[in-house]
């Protein structure tokens, strides 16, 4: 047993106590450090990058005076517009469907289950998944299937969050509702889900923050391109897939167009994350 | 019918002439299919990676898990490497994370004061948030170098005996990889076992404390055995987390087919093979060997989620118990 070697005279438990009080110390100071290392890395790379051209420009070879990354922005921000209209409202009747529908069923524990199998499945998995049932058959990469691949990635977060605050919801608002003769499904889009909107607004606040930088989904999916988009139906640029090829490449500035791209994904998804953060908090003092 | 006014704001918007039995129709119609589409996709997702993975199930059996040859050029695929990299660089990671995880998490909870436990825990939520592309970047241009010219040569220095150690330090690497992986999961566990820590009742630690014990006393004996179920659960998170982690790995690990014992040598993951080869796969059975790599991460993810679900359902049942 380990705690016989463990000192038990005063001196040195009190010494063995502070020593590991040091140590938690330490440890959480390293965490910090690398957060503060990389946001700073990021920063002072990226910084150099950006200019009007970077957002308005298309991106060119090697060697090119004006390049920019306008094509790909326009892609992921379309991508992740199209994965939360997909995505969200899927996700939120599938939750509503657990909380309010089927609540302490066998099937609604059977679709939980399933619901978490999916929250754990690795991105690229889901990416090749949509290759599978998307690419394959219509014998194209395209922005669609990528945004399809997000849009999977969304949904059991999203369903994840509904079920979680419905849950908190309570009965005694329902139950008023319903005695007053309000239609069921009144009684969940007007009474429930208004008294659940912060917490959920939060996640899936934070589920768009972390699709918008996914890269593993798309790249079999959207592939990348340097066109603006025009169709959904073909390969479509995307900053993330970008900063991948261009941070591959042996060329010096194509490696700092990838920094400025990653600047720009980390300070957006940070600041979605920081403000669906401070929402919740505000509202619920 | 009373039934309209109830709601103040949206009252007008919406045509309240809809009877009670149409509204809920449709709402029944379509919660129920969104839910039927959440069973779809789990079922599609299996069905689809074994359909398409089948062409290489056949040819290859059991040598693709026991095969260490990855030669598309001869279409011979055998996955041993990819897989023994995931596992390693999991090691590497859950190992770095774990340890590190439980005592950020105490320090969080026990020692720091409110005003410096807010903020440090929300840095460390922070670096959940941050995308895993980010990571990829930092350790290729930033991290790998400073592993190759400060960290590498000094492992090697202290513990150049041991043949985890040897070759050139060259910075990629499975070690590297591991140490990035590290750093991902660890915001994940430490976040779930803070809560954990928070969750026992102060009575119980108060108590401790009333019979002489230290702040490291009543962690060991009170908080860590109290929430052992919740610790647990959050490790299976961050290990299914370091199991299919796609970018960060792929831009530091270097992407060899070998097995090599020393972590400072070039490996991959099932995942990073995905991320490099997929889009360059041309013939058939490269495509479908590369699926078959895809359902065995799956399958991996899957027991990882069975065993953690299990083990939560199981404690949940116990709690009732008491300690």
């Amino acid at each position: 047993m380990t705690t016989t070697l463990l000192p038990r005279n005063p001196i040195g438990r009190k010494i063995l106590d502070k020593s590991v009080k040091g140590l938690s110390v330490a440890a959480s100071l390293l965490g910090i450090f690398f957060l503060g290392w990389i946001l700073m890395e990021v920063t002072n790379r990226g910084i150099a990058a950006i200019n009007w051209d970077f957002f308005t420009e298309l991106p060119a070879p090697p060697g090119e005076e004006t390049v920019g990354l306008s094509s790909a922005i326009v892609g992921t921000l379309l991508m992740t517009v199209i994965a939360v209209v997909v995505g969200v409202p899927v996700g939120i009747l599938s939750g509503v469907f657990l909380s309010e529908v089927a609540r302490g069923t066998r099937l609604a524990n059977a679709i939980r289950f399933c619901i978490n199998v999916l929250m754990g499945v690795p991105s690229i998995i889901i990416g090749l998944f949509v290759y599978t049932i998307l690419v394959l058959p219509l014998g194209q990469f395209s922005g669609f299937a990528g945004a399809i691949s997000l849009a999977v990635i969304m949904l059991p977060v999203v369903a994840r969050t509904t079920d979680d605050m419905l849950v908190l919801v309570p009965n005694a608002l329902r139950e008023s509702a319903l005695a007053l003769g309000t239609p069921k499904w009144r009684v969940t889009f007007d009474i429930v889900l208004r008294a659940a909107k912060t917490g959920m607004t939060t996640g899936v606040l934070l589920a768009i923050a972390r699709v918008s930088g996914e890269t593993a989904p798309l790249l079999f999916t959207s592939l990348n391109s340097v066109y603006m988009p025009e169709s959904l139906m073909e390969p479509t640029s995307n900053l993330t897939v970008t900063i991948f090829n261009y941070a591959m490449s042996p060329y010096a500035d194509w490696q700092q167009m990838a920094w400025g791209a990653s600047l720009l994904i980390m300070i957006s998804v940070l600041s979605v994350t920081i403000f669906a953060r401070a929402a919740f908090k505000e509202r619920t003092r | 019918m009373a039934t309209s006014n109830n709601s103040s704001s949206s009252s007008g918007s919406s045509g309240n002439g809809a009877k009670k039995p149409l509204g809920d129709i449709i709402y029944a119609g379509l919660t129920r299919g969104a839910a039927g589409a959440v069973i779809l996709l789990s079922i599609g997702i299996v069905l689809s990676l074994a359909g398409n993975s089948w062409p290489a199930i056949v040819k290859f059996g059991a040598s693709f898990i026991s095969s260490t040859t990855w030669n598309p050029v001869m279409s011979e695929f055998g996955a041993l490497s990819s897989i023994a990299g995931t596992l390693i660089s999991t090691i590497i990671a859950m190992a770095i994370a774990v340890p590190l995880a439980v005592i950020i998490a105490f320090f969080l909870v026990e020692l720091a004061h409110p005003v410096i436990s807010k903020p440090v825990g929300y840095a460390i939520e922070l670096l959940a948030a941050v995308p895993s592309i980010i990571y990829g970047m930092w350790g290729l241009f930033v991290f790998a170098p400073f592993m190759a010219d400060y960290i590498q040569p000094a492992l090697q220095r202290w513990f150049g005996f041991l043949p985890f150690f040897e070759g050139p330090p060259m910075g990629i690497g499975m070690l590297s990889a591991g140490i990035i992986l590290a750093l991902m999961v660890l915001p994940f566990i430490t976040a779930v076992m803070r809560d954990v820590f928070q969750m026992v009742p102060s009575v119980v630690k108060e108590a401790s404390y009333g019979m002489g014990s230290t702040t490291l006393e009543v962690a060991r004996e009170v908080t860590v055995k109290y929430g052992f179920s919740g610790l647990i659960g959050a490790v299976f998170l961050g290990l299914g987390r370091a199991v299919g982690e796609t970018m960060a790995v792929t831009f530091v690990i270097g992407n060899s087919h070998d097995i090599s014992v020393s972590l400072y040598a070039a490996g991959n993951t099932i995942a990073s093979t995905l991320a490099n080869e997929f889009t360059e796969a041309a013939e058939p059975m490269y495509i479908s060997a590369l699926i078959e790599l895809g359902l065995v991460l799956f399958l991996m993810t899957l027991v990882i989620q069975v065993l953690a679900q299990w083990w939560i359902a199981r404690t949940q049942k116990k709690a009732g118990a008491g300690l």
